[in-house]
C-alpha cells in the first residue's frame, strides 16, 4: 500500500455479472429506502434529525463486499445505508426512524442511533468523531481475542477534523489493531467545504505521520471500491496494522432534512446527479455488457419498491413504545 | 392516482410558502426530479419527488402562503406506483409528528410512567456479602493495595477484565495502584496508553460493547473531562439508545478531589457530575475494605461505573476482612457510627472529617451518626431518611462545590421524603465556591474540615 493516491482504474471490468447485478440492487435498496424516509420525514412521520444517504451508496456496498461474517462495523449518523448495506431488516429501521415498538433500538434511538449485535452493526453514533474512538475499541478486542475479525470504522469529512481521531490513530497504529478507517469524503461538513475546513485537503495523507498507509478512491465506483476494500482488509487481518482509505462521494440531498445545501451551486449537484450517479455507472456497465435489459433492471427496482413499500407501512402500522418503556434499558 | 402532499422541510416546520412550481400538469417526472421550491422560516428548500408518473393537478397555486404540513399540493397519475402518499399520511398517529405533540392525542403516551426515584438504579449486586462474621481475622492493607488486589483478583477470575491507562505497566502506575499487576498479567492485559484520555476512553468503551471489561484508568480524575463525552454520551446512554442491544460493562477509575497544594486545574471533585448522568454507577469508597470490595463489584457490574478514589487516601491503612472474595454491594450506604442527635452524610475522604468530628461533638455531649454514601448513583436515600427520621437534623459533606452538589440533593431528597421530620434547616459543608488555591493558607480555607463540620452540626443543633 502506498501513500499516494492510486485510483482503481478498469477496477470496474473485474466484477462478474452476478456481483454488478447485487450491486445494483443493493445500492438502489439504499436509494429508494432512502427517498422514501425522505417523504416520511415531510408527513411529519420522522421526527428529529434525519440524514439522508442518496448518492453515497457505492461506498458502503462495495466496502460490505470486503467483508467476511463476524467483521464489525461502525459509522456516524449517516447510517441507514450502513444498516441495510450489513444486512439489517429494513422494517425495523424504517420502524426506528418513525419512533415505534419494532424499530431496532424500540423507538428510543431513532435515525441516528441504530444497532445490531447479531449484524455486527455497532451504530449509529451521533457525537461527531466519536464512532473511531469506539471503533478503534472494537478492533482492539479482535487483537486482543485474536479472533481475525477486523472492524470498518466510518467517519466523514467533518469528523476527520476531531482530535479523537487522531488519538484513535495513534494507538492503532502503535498497537496494530485491525480496523479499516474509511473517510466518506463527501466534500462538505454539514455547509463548510473541505477546502475551508481542511488545511490538508487530500485526506487519506492524514494517516502519514502515524504510519498509516492512505489510498484515495473512487467512492462514486462500487467495483473500485470493493477492491480497495480487499486490499484493506486483508492488512488489517493480517496483523500489519490500520488502513487508511478515502472514498471521494457526494450527498445529492442536503446535511440533514432541514438543510437547504445553499452552500453549493446547482450545477455541482446537478453534475454529480447526471455524471457520475454510482447507480447509474452499474446500470450502464451491466447493460453494456449484455448481462441486462432496461426491462430486466426496472423489475428489480419493482422489487425494491416493494421492499421499500412493505417497510413504510410497518413503520406506520407499528405502535409507539409502550410507556413502560421509559425506563426499561437504563441499566442492566 | 398519488398524492403529493405538502412536506415539513425541518423538525418544527408546521407551514410554509409554495414559491414556485418547477412543473406543471402533463408533465412526466421522475423519482428524485426537484418538483417544487417551498419557503420555511428558515430556507428555500427543494422538493424533490419520490414516486414517477405525470402531473394531473397543481391544487396549491405558486406564491401561495402559510400552505399546512401534509395539505395535498399536487396529483400524479400513472407511473409506477408505490402507495398513494395521502393512504399513508391517513395512518399517521394524529396531531403531528409520530413522537407525540401535546395535546396530540393517540400519539401522547397516557399511561403514567413509573416513579424515577424507584427504577433509577440497578438491584444493589449480591456476592458474599460484607457482613464481617465472628471470628475472621482482619488485616491491615494501604487503600492503595486494596485496590491493586480488588484487580488482581478480577483478572484472576475472568480473562475479558483488563486494565489500561497511562503509566499502569511499567512504571507500576503513577499512584503504584497497579503495582506489580505487569508481572503477572502480561502487556496485553496491563495496558501502556499514550497520554491520550479522550482516545483511550473512547476505545475502553467500544472494547467494553464488543463484550471486554476493561478498567480505564486516569491518572487523575481531573484529566478525564477530556473524555467525558465518551463517558456519557457512549458508555452511559448506549445501552438506552439501543434498546438493550448494547452493552457497556467498563470501570473509570482513578484518583478524585484535591490533592495537596496541586492547584485549580488538579483539584476537582467530579462526584455530583457523574451522579447526575442516567446510566452510569458512581462510587466514592472511603477505606480500603470498601474500596477493594466495591471495585470487585464494580469489575463484575455490566453498566459502567465510575470509581472516585482519594489521593489522600492512598497510603492510609484500614483494616480490612481477611476472606477469600471479599464484595461489598453497591447501592448501598453504611452507617460507620450510630447516633441519635444529628445524621451528618459524607463520602470519600470527607468521612474521615466527618469521623472526626463525631469524636469531638462526643465530648460536647452532642451524638453524631455518620452515614458514608459510598455509592453516589444509586443513592441510599432509605438509608439517610431513616437515620433522619430518628436525628431530625442533617448536615452533608462533601469536598466539591455547593451548588448543584451531592449535598443538595440529599437535602433536597431528605426535605421532601421526610420534612415533617426536620427540626432544623438541613445545612451543606462544602467547597468554597471558588477555583482551588495553591497557597496553603487559601487551600485550607477553601475546603471542608472536621472544624467546619462541627460548626455546622452546632448550627443545625442550635449549640
Amino acid at each position: 500500500m502506498g501513500q499516494t493516491a492510486t485510483r482503481a482504474n478498469g477496477a470496474s471490468e473485474d466484477a462478474s455479472k452476478d456481483d454488478l447485478l447485487r450491486f445494483y440492487r443493493d445500492m438502489l435498496l439504499i436509494r429508494r429506502f432512502e427517498e422514501r424516509a425522505g417523504q416520511l420525514y415531510g408527513m411529519g412521520l420522522i421526527g428529529g434529525f434525519c440524514h439522508l444517504y442518496i448518492g453515497q451508496e457505492a461506498v458502503v456496498i462495495g466496502m460490505q463486499a470486503a467483508l467476511k461474517p463476524g467483521d464489525q462495523v461502525i459509522t456516524a449518523y449517516r447510517d441507514h445505508g450502513h444498516m441495510l448495506a450489513a444486512g439489517m431488516d429494513p422494517n425495523a429501521i424504517m420502524a426506528e426512524l418513525t419512533g415505534r415498538r419494532d424499530g431496532c433500538s424500540k423507538g428510543k434511538g431513532g435515525s441516528m442511533h441504530m444497532f445490531s449485535t447479531e449484524k455486527a452493526f455497532y451504530g449509529g453514533h451521533g457525537i461527531v468523531g466519536a464512532q473511531v474512538s469506539l471503533g478503534t475499541g472494537l478492533a482492539f478486542a479482535n487483537r486482543y481475542r485474536r479472533d481475525g475479525k477486523i472492524c470498518l470504522t466510518y467517519f466523514g469529512d467533518g469528523a476527520a477534523n476531531q482530535g479523537q481521531v487522531y488519538e484513535s490513530f495513534n494507538m492503532a497504529s502503535l498497537w496494530k489493531l485491525p480496523v479499516v478507517y474509511i473517510v466518506e469524503n463527501n466534500q462538505y461538513a454539514m455547509g463548510t467545504s473541505i477546502q475551508r475546513s481542511s488545511s490538508e485537503t487530500h485526506l487519506h495523507k492524514r494517516g502519514i505521520s502515524f504510519n498509516i498507509p492512505g489510498e484515495e478512491v473512487d467512492g462514486m465506483d462500487v467495483v473500485a471500491v470493493r477492491e480497495a476494500g480487499l486490499r484493506a482488509a486483508e492488512h488489517a487481518r493480517s496483523g500489519e496494522g490500520p488502513v487508511l482509505l478515502e472514498l471521494k462521494t457526494y450527498r445529492y440531498r442536503g446535511h440533514s432534512m432541514s438543510d437547504p445545501a445553499k452552500y453549493r451551486s446547482k450545477e455541482e449537484v446537478e453534475e454529480m446527479k447526471t455524471r457520475h450517479d454510482p447507480i447509474e455507472h452499474v446500470k450502464k456497465l451491466l447493460i453494456d455488457a449484455g448481462h441486462a435489459s432496461e426491462e430486466s433492471l426496472k423489475e428489480i427496482d419493482r422489487e425494491i419498491r416493494a421492499v421499500v413499500t412493505a417497510s413504510a407501512e410497518f413503520a406506520q402500522s407499528s405502535p409507539e413504545p409502550d410507556a413502560r418503556e421509559l425506563m426499561t434499558d437504563v441499566y442492566l | 392516482m398519488t398524492q403529493i402532499l405538502m412536506p415539513a422541510l425541518s423538525p418544527t416546520m408546521e407551514e410554509g410558502n409554495l414559491a414556485k412550481w418547477l412543473v406543471k400538469v402533463g408533465d412526466k417526472i421522475e423519482p428524485g426530479q426537484v418538483i417544487a421550491e417551498i419557503e420555511t422560516d428558515k430556507a428555500t428548500m427543494e422538493v424533490e419527488a419520490v414516486d414517477e408518473g405525470v402531473i394531473s393537478a397543481l391544487l396549491v397555486a405558486e406564491g401561495a402562503q402559510g400552505v399546512r404540513v401534509n395539505t395535498v399540493i399536487a396529483e400524479l397519475s400513472g407511473g409506477e406506483t408505490s402507495p398513494p402518499a395521502g393512504e399513508v399520511a391517513a395512518k399517521r398517529p394524529e396531531g403531528g409528528r409520530a413522537g407525540g405533540t401535546p395535546g396530540g392525542g393517540a400519539a401522547v403516551p397516557s399511561a403514567r410512567p413509573p416513579s424515577p426515584s424507584l427504577r433509577e438504579g440497578p438491584p444493589p449486586q449480591g456476592g458474599r456479602g460484607e457482613e464481617v462474621t465472628p471470628g475472621t481475622v482482619m488485616i491491615k492493607i494501604t487503600l492503595r493495595d486494596a485496590l491493586r488486589d480488588a484487580m488482581a483478583e478480577e483478572m484472576r477470575r475472568d480473562p475479558n477484565v483488563f486494565l489500561m491507562g497511562e503509566e499502569v505497566a511499567e512504571y507500576q502506575g503513577a499512584y503504584k495502584v497497579s503495582r506489580e499487576l505487569l508481572a503477572e498479567f502480561g502487556p496485553t492485559r496491563v495496558v501502556d496508553t499514550p497520554i491520550t484520555e479522550h482516545g483511550f476512553a473512547g476505545l475502553g468503551v467500544g472494547a467494553a460493547m464488543a463484550g471486554l471489561k476493561p478498567i480505564v484508568e486516569f491518572m487523575t480524575w481531573n484529566f478525564a473531562m477530556q473524555a467525558i463525552d465518551q463517558i456519557i454520551n457512549s458508555a452511559a446512554k448506549t445501552l438506552y439508545m439501543s434498546g438493550g442491544q448494547i452493552k457497556s460493562s467498563i470501570v473509570f477509575r482513578g484518583p478524585n478531589g484535591a490533592a495537596s497544594r496541586v492547584g485549580a486545574q488538579h483539584s476537582q471533585d467530579y462526584s455530583s457530575w457523574y451522579s447526575h448522568v442516567p446510566g452510569l454507577i458512581v462510587i466514592a469508597p472511603y477505606d480500603a475494605a470498601d474500596a477493594k470490595g466495591l471495585l470487585k463489584a464494580a469489575i463484575r457490574n455490566p453498566n459502567p461505573v465510575v470509581f472516585l478514589e482519594h489521593e489522600m487516601l492512598y497510603g492510609t491503612e484500614f483494616e480490612i476482612p481477611d476472606v477469600a472474595d471479599w464484595l461489598v454491594p453497591i447501592g448501598k450506604a453504611k452507617v460507620r457510627r450510630a447516633g441519635g442527635d444529628v445524621t451528618i452524610t459524607a463520602h470519600s475522604r470527607m468521612v474521615g472529617a466527618a469521623l472526626k468530628a463525631a469524636e469531638h461533638l462526643a465530648m460536647e455531649g452532642i451524638d453524631a451518626e455518620v452515614i458514608d454514601l459510598r455509592t453516589l448513583r444509586p443513592l441510599d436515600m432509605a438509608t439517610i431518611v431513616a437515620s433522619v427520621k430518628k436525628t431530625n437534623r442533617l448536615v452533608t459533606a462533601e469536598e466539591g462545590w455547593g451548588q448543584s452538589g451531592v449535598g443538595a440533593e440529599v437535602c433536597a431528597r431528605v426535605t421532601s421524603e421526610a420534612f415533617d421530620y426536620l427540626d432544623a434547616p438541613p445545612t451543606r459543608v462544602h467547597q468554597v465556591d471558588a477555583p482551588l488555591a495553591y497557597a496553603a493558607n487559601l487551600e485550607a480555607l477553601a475546603l471542608p474540615s472536621t472544624e467546619k463540620i462541627v460548626a455546622a452540626v452546632k448550627a443545625v443543633t442550635y449549640r
